[in-house]
């Protein structure tokens, strides 16, 4: 992306945790870089100058797992959308999976969606390639041909690789390339026609239950894996407490596994299906949402280190898909746009959590697990960006959403912070438009909010 | 199919249609969906007028009432029922609406665009109540934010069957006198079953001690929190029940492994008549019907005084008759005091 001109945050509090800070800072974009972050900075005359007074400034959020189904499912979403939304939300790096059509299993479409992006210019795009040849788990992709397209880690997603051979070859020749596998862990012969967690609501539903062990036996079997390989796995959204304790068991043993939980599975459970008219097919994704005991660990886990970060697995399906029966709805919720709304309100504004950490796990966190150089302020790093507004109470509604669908289980809910701005590569790329009606750089139209 | 009702033989039964008295004797719901959400109150509200009706049918049984005299009744069905669909059908009747019946009955699940595109039509001729039966659970939650007719489930995939558990309740009320501290076993295949789910709300709610029993596979040990007490064994199940309620088993659950084969099932779970002698004597025996026989249930058995599996037609119909009653009176009082909110603005 070209350079854009030298920028001037002023008058934020920049939370950088992969630094340590949080601090009334300004902060000196150039190039396209951080250049500078100091108590105070005085505008040059080329700068534009953004007011982030009584805003948080962070790092630009990474999204190591998101749908924008483009090609081929352009009803639902796009890369145009699709990095809309992701801006909206504060997120500067984005991993699509591979499950489009075509799939994303040869270096043509991991160069068209690299193309795409560029175009659009709204969020770094970091394709994930099939590992098997059109998800099919029985035949390599060509791994190190799709790495050198662009692509930035493999994954077969929402069609798991059951034949634990291929997932062995799968991790030894990934681990020559330094490049994880993100694996979506789902025994298929247990989810069987499984639409939610088997348990009481399900029960109580007639809905047919998946069980824990669909999920938690995957874990297990590629973690040790992926033990005995070396090659890098990382479990997309870990949904209950036995994969947790797999996840637990194989790191502590050495194994190079990372994991991810997501906004719905830390802060929801299989009651939300139930609530209202019932079968709420907006609290219909897979893994599927777990009891209360399973939340609440799934936290712990993250605190503790167990799971290294978070990630939506923003899910868009076009909305007629959504409104029908039960059992026929398609699996998967959006994610960007209500991420950091949802865990602020949920963790950091109660309490449980500083704000350091939310930012942290959407941040830094992320780009280690991938050792990547995103998720930070520090001088010389990419200027991608996110302006925060916390403790005022909004609600999430469609006005909140840029993606092309609208399944989401907040709709409707209050939060207590939202995203307002965010600049990718020193480039404005969201301007919330009841605060920045005429972008960044122009005059702010509200009071700002106190920051506490 | 519209049926003309004679005016001689209309009558309005005295004190029979309780105007809203205080207290919990109505029901104030728009649809049916399950007995999940009634409370006891209500329920009983329900099997008193239902019992009223009964007598009735029985000592009256040409009568035709005026009740849903203008009101259109659709039975769309899903699913094949002949006998429940017209044990609706006939319940409506008896009230005066006129009936439609929407066949629709097709080999695969009807889908969520091809409901509401039917629902849509059905609700273009007028209707007032539409009775479903569809395949999937949550098929009327769903139908529900699409149509303005109250809707009666009449069977929603596994999940619920509201009006054959009421029907059970009132002839087990009828048989023991009170529902209230019996003790009720239902044995067979309660995961895959709607009518156990409705039963179990049922019954419990109106201070039953229920009993679910069968293989592991197929009762699991969740349903225990559904405040009902979960065993996997026959002998231990009847001990001690007033009421054996069995269900049905399907011969597709073996291909799926919940069962090893049915003569397992037989072996383990059936009655027959050296396991009738095991439960207490005056035990009923009871079955929604319709029978596998010789699966879950012997035709020994079936044929014993004890045995309810047939002859609850009446109460059917008295239970469908009831609540339509209801349904239809709480929408009069929704139109009321919408009426009066619009008249003082």
């Amino acid at each position: 992306m070209s350079a854009a001109p030298s920028v001037l945050i002023k008058g934020g509090t920049v939370v950088d945790p992969s630094q340590g800070l949080h601090a009334r800072r300004d902060v000196l974009i150039s190039q396209g870089r951080i250049d500078a972050i100091a108590d105070a900075i005085s505008p040059q005359r080329s700068a534009r100058v953004i007011d982030a007074s009584g805003l948080i400034v962070a790092p630009g959020f990474v999204e190591l797992h998101c749908h924008l189904r483009e090609p081929g499912g352009s009803a639902s979403e796009t890369i145009e959308s699709g990095s809309a939304a992701a801006a909206a939300g504060g997120y500067t790096t984005v991993f699509p999976m591979p499950n489009t059509n075509p799939v994303c299993d040869s270096p043509v479409v991991v160069k068209f969606l690299l193309g795409r992006a560029a175009e659009v210019r709204r969020a770094r795009v970091v394709p994930i390639a099939a590992v098997t040849r059109e998800q099919k788990g029985e035949q390599l992709a060509d791994l190190g041909t799709l790495k050198a397209a662009g692509a930035g880690a493999f994954s077969d997603d929402g069609r798991p690789i059951m034949n634990a051979m291929i997932m062995r070859r799968a991790l030894t020749y990934a681990r020559m390339l330094g490049t994880p596998i993100f694996d979506h862990c789902e025994d298929l012969n247990l989810t069987a026609d499984g639409v939610m967690h088997e348990g009481s609501v399900s029960l109580r539903l007639g809905l047919r239950g998946i069980p824990r062990s669909s999920e938690a036996s995957m874990v297990a079997r590629d973690c040790g894996l992926s033990h005995e390989t070396g090659g890098h796995l990382h479990v997309c959204h870990v949904s209950n407490r036995d994969s947790i304790a797999a996840i637990r068991f194989w790191k502590d043993r050495g194994a190079p596994v990372t994991a991810e939980v997501s906004p719905h599975h830390l802060t929801l459970t299989d009651d939300a299906i139930a609530q209202g008219d019932g079968y709420d097919t907006s609290a219909k994704m897979k893994p599927p949402l777990c009891c209360e005991d399973d939340r609440r660990l799934l936290v712990e886990a993250l605190e503790d280190g167990t799971i290294d970060c978070i990630a939506t697995d923003h899910a868009p399906h076009a909305p007629a898909t959504k409104d029908t029966l039960f059992n026929d709805a398609p699996f998967g919720i959006i994610g960007f746009e209500s991420a950091f709304s949802v865990l602020y309100t949920a963790f950091v504004a109660p309490g449980r959590w500083r704000l350091d950490f939310l930012i942290e796990k959407m941040t830094s966190a992320p780009a280690k697990l991938m050792g990547a150089e995103w998720g930070t302020l520090k001088p010389g790093a990419a200027a991608d960006l996110t302006l925060l507004e916390v403790g005022v109470e909004r609600p999430f509604d469609l006005s909140s959403i840029r993606s092309r669908s609208r399944n989401s289980p907040w709709l409707g809910k209050a939060m207590l912070a939202r995203p307002v701005g965010t600049l990718l590569e020193g480039n404005e790329t969201f301007a919330h438009p009841a605060l920045f009606p005429a972008g960044l750089s122009a005059a702010r139209s509200l009071a700002p909010a106190a920051v506490s | 199919m519209r049926e003309e009702v004679p005016a001689q033989v209309t009558t309005q039964i005295s004190g029979l249609i309780p105007q809203p008295r205080s207290g919990p004797a109505t029901l104030e719901h728009r649809h049916l969906l399950g007995v999940e959400h009634l409370s006891s109150e209500e329920i009983e509200t329900i099997l008193d007028l239902a019992a009223e009706y009964k007598r009735a049918l029985v000592s009256r049984p040409d009568e035709r009432l005026t009740t849903l005299r203008g009101r259109t009744v659709v039975n769309l069905f899903f699913e094949n029922s002949t006998r429940t669909r017209t044990s609706f059908e006939l319940a409506a009747r008896r009230l005066g609406g006129d009936v439609i019946n929407f066949d629709v009955a097709t080999s695969s699940v009807a889908k969520g665009e091809t409901l509401v595109d039917t629902a849509e039509t059905i609700e273009a001729l007028g209707a007032d109540f539409i009775v479903m039966r569809h395949g999937a659970s949550g098929s009327c939650n769903f139908l529900m934010r699409h149509v303005s007719a109250s809707l009666i489930n009449a069977g929603d995939g596994s999940h619920e069957h509201p009006t054959q558990a009421l029907l059970d309740a009132l002839t087990i009320r009828e048989a023991l006198g009170r529902i209230e501290g019996a003790s009720i076993s239902i044995i067979g295949d309660a995961l895959h079953s709607r009518v156990a789910r409705s039963a179990i709300w049922a019954l419990t709610k109106l201070g039953a001690r229920v009993t679910l029993a069968g293989p592991s596979t197929l009762v699991p040990i969740e349903f225990a929190t559904l405040n009902v007490r979960v065993v996997h064994d026959f002998r231990e199940a009847v001990q001690n029940a007033d009421v054996i309620y069995l269900l049905r088993v399907q011969t597709e659950r073996q291909a799926a492994s919940f069962l090893p084969s049915l003569a397992e099932y037989r072996a383990l779970f059936g009655m027959d008549g050296e396991r009738l002698a095991q439960t207490k004597p005056d035990a009923l025996i009871m079955h929604p019907g319709p029978v596998n026989r010789g699966v879950e249930v012997t035709r020994e058995v079936m044929d014993s005084p004890r045995s309810r599996i047939l002859g609850q037609v009446t109460n059917g119909v008295a239970v469908r008759m009831a609540v339509l009653t209801l349904l239809d009176q709480a929408r009069l009082r929704r139109e009321a005091a919408s009426a009066a909110r619009r008249a003082q603005k």
